[in-house]
């Protein structure tokens, strides 16, 4: 099946004091099953947004989200989505924050027995069957976007939306949770829309990247596929020139074709003043070569 | 384990000066607990022996119209002088029960058919009842203010149309004093509360109406801040799952404003308590608003110290509901319950 997931031609504009703002213009996007889309653009070009409608919790001004034939206009758990700050309830232990999405999402189709089992299965699946009964507030960063990634499979969903989902962890805990996350992927074959700033976590998760343009009025630019093939060792990865080729594509549409002229354009070259275009392609080709 | 257990459960129960005693008695880096003792435990006990010193030198030197104001000594005294009344009150009563209880014996013996029955003693109610009384008629009051104002605060929170619509309500019922909502009351309560037997005396009904009206608005308006700033993504999680409305308000906007809520009702308990006095000066409900009010117009050489020791009574009773709230708000407060 090739049009699993169907973005047609949505738009959305927000109403604001200084009338309309249209945040989205035609985005179009269409998703097979089981692939792994990583969305990637510039801060505020629309990323959420689109994972928004996709969720439900948006409604499009125009066009339509369609799964499996059907369009789908509210919220619901076939499309789960794991936030960026995880979004566990404090007032739960890790085991009730999945249990009771569990029991809302399977309500009347599994007994007490297999809805423990299954909660108790999801939360072995990301590693955290060691802290069942611990609080949000007693377990690291890293370990409550486990939870929150529990969570959302155990609605088993027919798309899991992730909005940023390691963006506020350190680089250590990112690389382990990207692999546990290709793991899963990889026996559980969702598919999986995910949302990030981390090229290097794009171009090793993703199947393909769509890469947005700037908003206001932001549509897809390109769209990039990854034909790397699975499993993905990103030590291994690091020293393949196809792998950095897709790298250096990715930055160069972020930085070049969609460059913007208020972010200082290499963040961590030494000298960064805001530089002219062709001190720039020099300081991209130093970036994309390390 | 235990230890830290104990530690625990003294910081939850507002007991923090307790630790370092605690710690010294297992000899738990003794120097320092020795220093933190004198910290937490001496400073404020020097406080206390300054404010009585100012107190007693003070005092002697304002002469009312009821002798020369008591210094701390004078209050002690006071007292243990309502101590005894207590206690010979409670006596008077046992004696009353005594004797019917012979009376009635002796008559069923005479005739095993015979009717008997107990009346209650009606003596006046001593210091003790009167506080029991106050208790009562606040915590009454407070019940009932939480009971209207957690469900109004959580609908305000979750409908900003409906918050816009009451907010201007409630900021002009706020800032009313009991004493000008009590003769209303008084008022409406004659008019609708009739009844031959009532389960509750008038006096009061009245009084816990009036911390009801009082108290209810902090957790009102608390317990909306808190349901209006729920996390967003908490809500959304709520809605991916398809959570019912209700099911929604119980297990995500209830528990996630709960810290919020506590605050409020500790708030809430505060004004009550205070409102309390001043609603049974009016109302003369039996507690000890009304004991003060009696001793004042009763105005004898001992009134002043009686009112001074009702004074510290009030104060005392205020600080311990206030811990109690706390206690109970760092139980709920799921954040920071640990630290
Ligand atoms: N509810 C809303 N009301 C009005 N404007 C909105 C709303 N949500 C998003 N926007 C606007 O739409 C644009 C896209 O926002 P969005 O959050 O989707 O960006 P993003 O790509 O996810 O950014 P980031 O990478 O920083 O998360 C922004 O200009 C934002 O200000
Ligand atoms: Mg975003």
């Amino acid at each position: 099946m090739s049009h699993y997931l169907d973005i047609s031609h949505i738009s959305i504009e927000f109403p604001t004091k200084n009338g309309p703002f249209k945040a989205l213009d035609k985005v179009d996007l269409k998703i097979a099953r089981g692939e792994f889309i990583s969305l990637i653009g510039h801060s505020g070009c629309g990323k959420s947004t689109v994972l928004n409608i996709v969720a439900g919790l948006y409604q499009a001004t125009e066009g339509a989200v369609v799964l499996e034939s059907k369009e789908v206009n509210e919220p619901g758990p076939d499309r789960a989505v794991v936030f960026q700050n995880h979004s566990l309830f404090p007032w739960l232990t890790v085991y009730e924050n999945v249990e009771l999405a569990v029991k809302q999402v399977f309500k009347g189709k599994k007994n007490k027995a297999e809805i423990r089992d299954w909660v108790a299965h999801n939360l072995e699946l990301v590693h955290m069957s060691h802290a069942l009964h611990k609080y949000p507030a007693e377990i690291s960063g890293g370990m409550k976007q486990r939870v929150g990634i529990a969570r959302a499979l155990a609605m088993e969903p027919k798309v899991l939306l992730m909005d940023e989902p390691f963006g506020a962890l350190d680089a250590l805990t990112r690389a382990h949770l990207q692999d546990a996350l290709m793991e899963i992927q990889a026996e559980l074959n969702n598919t999986v829309i995910l949302i990030t700033h981390d090229v290097d976590e794009a171009v090793l998760l993703s199947d393909r990247i769509v890469m947005m343009t700037n908003g206001p009025a932001a549509s897809v630019g390109d769209i990039l596929s990854i034909d790397l093939p699975r499993p993905r060792d990103r030590l291994a990865l690091a020293d393949s020139p196809d792998y950095n080729h897709y790298r250096a594509e990715v930055l160069t549409f972020l930085h070049q074709k969609q460059a913007k002229p208020d972010v200082p354009i290499v963040a961590k070259s030494a000298t960064a003043t805001p530089a002219d275009a062709a001190d720039t392609d020099q300081k991209l080709d130093k970036v994309v070569g390390a | 384990m235990f230890k830290q257990n104990a530690l625990h459960y003294l910081n939850l129960a507002g007991f923090k000066w307790m630790i370092p005693v605690v710690k010294l008695a297992m000899w738990d880096n003794p120097r320092e607990q020795g220093a933190e003792i004198a910290r937490q435990i001496g400073l404020p006990i020097v406080a206390i022996l300054l404010f009585l010193a100012m107190w007693s030198t003070g005092a002697a030197k304002v002469v009312t119209s009821l002798g020369t104001l008591p210094g701390p000594g004078a209050v002690v005294e006071a007292g243990q002088s309502l101590w005894q009344e207590h206690k010979a009150e409670r006596q008077k009563a046992e004696a009353f029960y005594e004797r019917q209880h012979k009376r009635n014996e002796a008559k069923l013996a005479k005739n095993p058919d015979a009717e008997v029955k107990i009346r209650p003693y009606t003596g006046k109610p001593t210091y003790l009842d009167q506080i029991v009384t106050s208790l009562k008629t606040v915590f009454t009051g407070f019940l009932v203010a939480s009971v209207i104002a957690i469900p109004i605060g959580v609908a305000c929170g979750l409908s900003p149309l409906l918050n816009t619509a009451i907010s201007p309500i409630i900021q002009v019922l706020k800032p009313v004093s009991p004493l000008a909502w009590l003769p209303l009351v008084t008022m409406v309560v004659s008019a609708l509360y009739v009844s031959d037997d009532p389960m509750m005396p008038k006096s009061f009904v009245n009084s816990a109406i009036t911390v009801t009206l009082c108290c209810m608005w902090p957790t009102l308006i608390n317990t909306a801040m808190g349901v209006a700033n729920i996390d967003k993504d908490l809500i959304n999680v709520g809605r991916v799952i398809q959570l019912g409305w209700m099911t929604q308000v119980r297990k995500i906007a209830i528990p996630a404003s709960l810290p919020m809520i506590f605050t409020g009702l500790r708030i809430s308990l505060g004004i009550g308590w205070m409102v309390l006095i001043a609603a049974e000066m009016l109302a003369q409900n039996p507690g000890l608003g009304k004991f003060v009010w009696d001793e004042f117009q009763n105005g004898s050489s001992e009134s002043l110290a009686r009112i001074m020791f009702a004074v510290i009574t009030i104060g005392l009773i205020g600080f311990i509901l206030d811990s109690m709230m706390q206690s109970l708000h760092k139980l709920v407060a799921h954040d920071d319950a640990v630290s």
